[in-house]
């Protein structure tokens, strides 16, 4: 991860000495992947929608709790400067992942949902007016779709959407011809959560910016899957989950350029936000500060710190080709199934793979797989305008992560032809 | 795996495949649409009366196999009902499946919806199963308060 992808010659040199990711060593990492479910070894096939823990990430939790925990910011005792350290030490760790260029551009969030009402309520708020235009995608988590509706509604602006093909790959001929002087932002999605499709958003940006309008990029289903490098991409903002990345829930991140978060307004007041406070002013902290009113998730966001320190334990391109491989791998064998219809066959797809059964809804299908110990998804996925699109009610999701392997996805197959055995 | 089947039983299975009274009726009585928003079941009742019977029960829409087969095995049960017959059997559904009444005091008064019986045991598809019967009985009550408007 020291370089970047585009980086032919360095590519190659790591095809040369390339490391064979080991998916079973990296299992054994994680407790809760080693347990029965209804009798049968658990196949968890719902990392889209939440991973599971490393013991490392449980043990930095355990042992903050229990020998390093004390409030952060202005304690004078040990136990407040151990716990500032780590807080703020948990900040770099991630700024080094992202590779963003200061601490101070990482604000902590409870996840990405909070990320992009944090960015809808701020710069939307200063910047958005009568009029005025927000471009989010056809593909776009509610996450990623609510918050940018409500501040234009609030506002008097217009919310366009870029349109997806039958394939769930983003209609991006259309894109630029949407960008007018009035849009103030472009939200998309890196990585869809119901498609698995990874999106165009090198071609995005660099659109976007050639009219000057900042992009924001949902990261919750990309930073555990893809390398991410936000100078790189030059993105405008990114959000992450942290508990999809391996870290624990109720914690994830807002990357946003430097110039954009020092000229958006504060999201909350409170404590830990301000300088100074009277009754007739009050002057606000500096960033990321600005944005982190209240005692902030100082568990998650170390926790978080540790699952980032693992996942880049890892050779990240051996990554990459594993849950690739293991993509194609399941794809090909879930295409053989007759009555098996793939929902979304982008051209470039990471983690998840949505289908529907003839004659089975995708509930049954969750709730018959579930019998056999396979852990995975049924229902809108938090996507319904992608469901409209396909025009379904709901899909069955299975979503891979590191720790997946053949095997699952052997289990799965299995799992579905008993589906099929059970309904026919 | 057998023991999906106690969920999955023939009869859930056969009215999900041909769902009876699975059509949409003119000129009813009453009628309702019920939704579950989590998983996008979506049926629309409707409740004809003669008098103080249901004289016919239909319904359209779209879900998953238990809602379906629910919604299908109450339209059958409820025919001929009175409206007192249909809010006891609201209440003896949905206490059983809720797991609130015991099944076996009361297996004879079930009849065919012991086929349900099992989905106790799941308690995420609880609401499939109940979804149907619910939207019966806000259409049976809803018709008693229209009545009185009129």
């Amino acid at each position: 991860m020291n370089t970047t992808w585009k980086d032919d010659t360095v590519t190659l040199a790591r095809s040369v000495n390339a490391v064979r990711f080991d998916a079973e060593k990296a299992r054994a990492d994680f407790p809760a992947l080693h347990q029965d479910v209804h009798g049968q070894r658990l196949v968890y096939l719902d990392s889209a929608a939440s991973t599971q823990k490393p013991q490392v990430v449980i043990d930095t939790l355990s042992e903050f709790y229990s020998r390093q925990y004390s409030n952060v910011h202005r304690g004078v005792h040990h136990l407040s400067q151990i716990a500032t350290d780590l807080y703020e030490g948990a900040r770099s760790t991630v700024r080094s992942f992202l590779n963003a260029r200061h601490d101070e551009e990482i604000v902590f969030v409870r996840g990405t949902t909070e990320a992009i009402n944090l960015v809808a309520q701020t710069f939307g708020r200063s910047e958005i007016g009568p009029g005025d235009e927000v471009i989010v995608s056809e593909m776009e988590h509610h996450a990623n779709i609510v918050p940018w509706q409500m501040i234009c509604q609030e506002k008097g602006a217009q919310l366009r959407v870029i349109p997806i093909d039958a394939n769930g790959d983003l209609q991006l001929d259309h894109f630029e011809e949407m960008i007018t002087p009035r849009t103030k932002i472009v939200a998309v999605t890196h990585v869809s959560n119901a498609l698995g499709t990874v999106n165009p958003v090198r071609e995005i940006i660099r659109i976007a910016h050639a009219y000057n309008v900042p992009v924001l990029l949902d990261g919750a289903q990309s930073s555990q899957h893809l390398p991410i490098d936000v100078q790189e991409l030059d993105c405008d903002f990114f959000t992450l989950s942290g508990h999809k990345i391996y870290g624990p829930t109720g914690i994830g991140v807002l990357y946003g350029k430097r110039e954009l978060l020092e000229r958006m307004p504060p999201y909350q007041g409170g404590g830990d936000m301000i300088l100074s406070v009277t009754f007739e002013k009050t002057t606000y902290n500096e960033i990321p500060y600005k944005f982190e009113a209240g005692t902030p998730n100082i568990a998650g966001a170390i926790g978080l710190a540790a699952a980032l320190k693992y996942f880049r334990g890892f050779d990240i391109d051996a990554l990459v080709a594993h849950e690739k491989e293991l993509l194609d791998y399941a794809t090909g064998r879930l295409e053989d199934i007759d009555a098996l219809r793939m929902i979304g066959t982008a051209r470039e797809r990471a983690s998840s793979l949505s289908f529907t059964l003839c004659a089975v809804h995708p509930h049954d299908i969750g709730t018959i797989l579930d019998k056999q110990g396979i852990a995975i998804r049924a229902g809108h996925h938090c996507a319904q305008p992608v469901m409209q699109k396909f025009g379904i009610p709901a899909t069955a999701r299975a979503s891979f992560a590191m720790y997946n392997t053949r095997e699952d996805v052997d289990r799965l197959v299995e799992g579905i032809k008993q589906v099929l055995e059970v309904f026919t | 795996m057998d023991d999906i089947r106690d969920l999955y039983q023939e009869v859930i299975l056969d009215h999900n495949r041909h769902p009876h009274n699975f059509r949409k009726m003119e000129h009813p009585d009453a009628t309702l649409e019920g939704f579950n928003p989590l998983c996008g079941d979506h049926y629309t009742f409707y409740l004809r009366f003669d008098g103080d019977r249901i004289d016919e029960v239909s319904f359209e829409g779209s879900g998953c196999a238990i809602s379906k087969a629910s919604a299908s095995v109450m339209s059958s049960v409820l025919k001929g009902k009175t409206r007192d017959e249909a809010d006891r059997l609201f209440t003896l559904f949905t206490g059983i499946v809720t797991g609130k009444m015991d099944a076996v005091e009361h297996l004879d008064e079930l009849g065919k919806l012991a086929a349900f019986v099992g989905v106790a045991d799941y308690p995420v598809r609880v609401k499939c199963a109940t979804l149907p019967w619910h939207t019966m009985h806000g259409a049976l009550h809803g018709k008693d308060e229209s009545i009185t408007t009129e």
